[in-house]
């Protein structure tokens, strides 16, 4: 079995795929950091930025319930900002008495609890369209333009090139575990030994993961050398920009910080 | 399939920009400095080596086991990078990792992605090497030092990277110091557990098959003074930080007020037209339904043009 299917990005021909990797990458961070710098309660600005992710989502084809789908991974870590509408100070929102105890919402820890969800879900939004509509080379092509440290991102390429491999070694690790335990239909009926146990069976999969990692790394070098490497990475000329995409980037930043300076300018 | 999104990827929007900047700047010299050591010890070896083990420490995220009602324990392997591969080489290898998981799985933010490798591979590995070496040299080198310190430094790395990450939201005010930390702190301890176990059963594994993988690591002598200093203030800094913070969540927020960390609410930088939201229009709720009704017209119409294009297209691919 090959796990190709880890890989998010998906093949269409939109004007977002065509779009510059370099251009991608900066506008999804300054979208994200626009994100993060509006003020709670900025309601209509939200609006703005969900309709702005929204026809980019609908131009780059990649279709509205995968992104959504995949968007959802963030719904988790909204919990950490649960308490928020209890102990923020304010206007009350409605009084629970627990015991002796009594619990007290306020509208403002409401606000800002609504804020952070909505942020966080245009950002992750943004981050789904730049990995499903930038293939993994694109990507590396734009870190190296935007000056990521050339080793840095040589040992990125080779770490994606054999984590499919690495994925595959580790699921037919967990093939044969599977394999070699018995597993009751009865829910609940003990399957392999103590906890204890199955954390050793674990460990020593992950043991041997690594080693055959290792191993591998040595003959992967082996083969490098044998083909002439000497430690520097050699990369072709980075492409041009065309004209209209840094039309489109200036367009894009300028944009974004209209809409940033409007939520300062009211909301503020 | 993928790796359980475990708890302390942070996502966008949960950091203040504050402390996202701050702490990209401490990862930024330490990645680095790293990577400089790093290629002075193995060369030519280092992109091969360093990205193979990267992806073995991603693939092995995957590896889990059942433990109660459904809860499976895995691997987040810092304690195990750092204990085979030494505390720089480490630091890259998570580095890669959580950078890719963020980039490609969207498992943690992009922003807050200085935060995030701060925490698991900087933290993470820091704390790891100490109670590893500390426990070592209280041993006298004994074998069964490097299953008590691999366990020790596999809790000890994943609840001190935990009740980093409440801290910070704590500091950003996303959540109450007197909740995050003990909850953060609580599940972590538990997770810790489990990454203790595996840590120490790879270790076994490997101490059985490659003898010559620890000796390297057992004759080097300590180096990383700087590391040293640097874990030793960090694990201060969070066991003073810590309970403090937990008691007094007011404390906190006073502090991060004073220092600027929450200031895009409590002083607004400019407020030109207090009464006004947008211009013309007198009230909040009539300058949202503005906005959405804005919204709806920008949507409908990309999404007419979209349509347009797509009915387009196959006509004139009949043609020809």
């Amino acid at each position: 079995m090959h796990v190709h299917f880890l890989d998010p990005y998906r093949s269409r021909n939109s004007p977002i795929h065509r779009l510059n990797p370099r251009i991608k990458l900066v506008l999804t961070v300054v979208f994200i950091l626009t994100n993060t710098l509006i003020p709670t309660g900025a309601w209509p600005v939200y609006i703005l930025l969900f309709a702005l992710i929204f026809s980019v989502e609908l131009i780059s084809e990649l279709g509205i319930s995968f992104v959504l789908k995949r968007s959802s991974l963030a719904i988790p870590f909204v919990l950490a900002a649960l308490p928020l509408i209890l102990t923020v100070p304010g206007k009350t929102l409605f009084i629970l008495p627990v015991g002796s105890w009594t619990i007290h919402a306020s509208y403002p820890g409401l606000e800002r609890f609504i804020s952070i969800a909505i942020k966080s879900w245009l950002s992750i939004q943004a981050a789904i369209v730049l990995a499903a509509s930038t293939s993994f080379p694109e990507l590396l092509v734009a870190m190296r333009a935007l000056r990521v440290p050339r080793l840095l991102v040589s040992i990125f390429g080779l770490m994606w090139r054999y984590l499919f491999v690495l994925v595959d070694e580790a699921t037919r690790l967990m093939r044969a575990r599977l394999a070699r335990s018995g597993q009751s239909e009865i829910p609940g009926a003990k399957t392999g030994g103590s906890i204890l146990w199955r954390a050793r069976v674990v460990g020593g999969m992950a043991g041997n993961l690594f080693l055959r990692a290792f191993e591998r790394s040595d003959r992967i070098y082996m083969a490098m050398v044998s083909r002439g490497y000497d430690g520097e990475a050699r990369t072709l000329p980075l492409p041009g920009i065309r004209p209209a995409h840094w039309v489109l980037l200036i367009a894009g930043l300028s944009l974004l910080g209209l809409l940033l300076g409007f939520a300062y300018l009211f909301w503020g | 399939m993928l790796p359980a999104p475990i708890a302390m990827h942070i996502p966008d929007g949960f950091l203040s920009i504050q402390v996202s900047i701050f702490l990209w700047m401490i990862t930024f010299v330490v990645i680095g400095y790293a990577l400089k050591r790093v290629g002075a010890d193995l060369g030519e070896r280092q992109v091969p080596i360093m990205g193979v083990l990267a992806a073995a420490i991603f693939a092995g995220q995957m590896l889990n086991f059942a433990v109660a009602g459904g809860t499976s324990g895995h691997l987040i392997g810092a304690a195990l990078a750092t204990i085979i591969l030494g505390p720089w080489a480490a630091t890259l290898v998570l580095t890669c990792v959580i950078t890719i998981q963020a980039l490609i799985f969207q498992d943690g933010g992009l922003l807050v992605l200085g935060a995030n490798i701060f925490n698991m591979a900087i933290v993470g590995v820091t704390v790891a090497y100490m109670v590893f070496r500390t426990v070592h040299r209280l041993a006298g080198g004994r074998s069964w030092s490097i299953f008590v310190g691999g366990f020790l430094a596999a809790w000890m790395s994943v609840e001190v990277a935990a009740l980093g990450t409440a801290l910070e939201l704590a500091i950003s005010a996303t959540s109450p110091a007197n909740i995050a930390i003990p909850t953060m702190g609580g599940i972590h301890a538990l997770i810790g557990i489990g990454e203790g176990l595996i840590t120490v059963g790879a270790l076994a594994f490997l101490r059985a098959s490659r003898r010559d993988l620890f000796k390297s690591s057992e004759t080097t002598p300590i180096r990383g003074g700087l590391v040293w200093f640097v874990g030793l203030i960090l694990v201060m800094l969070l066991a003073v930080a810590s309970p403090l913070a937990s008691r007094h969540p007011d404390g906190l927020m006073w502090v991060a007020t004073q220092y600027g960390f929450v200031n895009s609410e409590q002083n607004p930088i400019f407020k030109l037209i207090p009464h006004y939201l947008f211009p013309g229009v007198q009230n909040k709720p009539m300058a949202t339904i503005l906005a959405a009704m804005l919204g709806t017209v920008i949507v409908f119409g990309v999404a007419l043009g979209v349509a347009y294009s797509r009915r387009r297209k196959p006509s004139s691919g009949d043609n020809e």
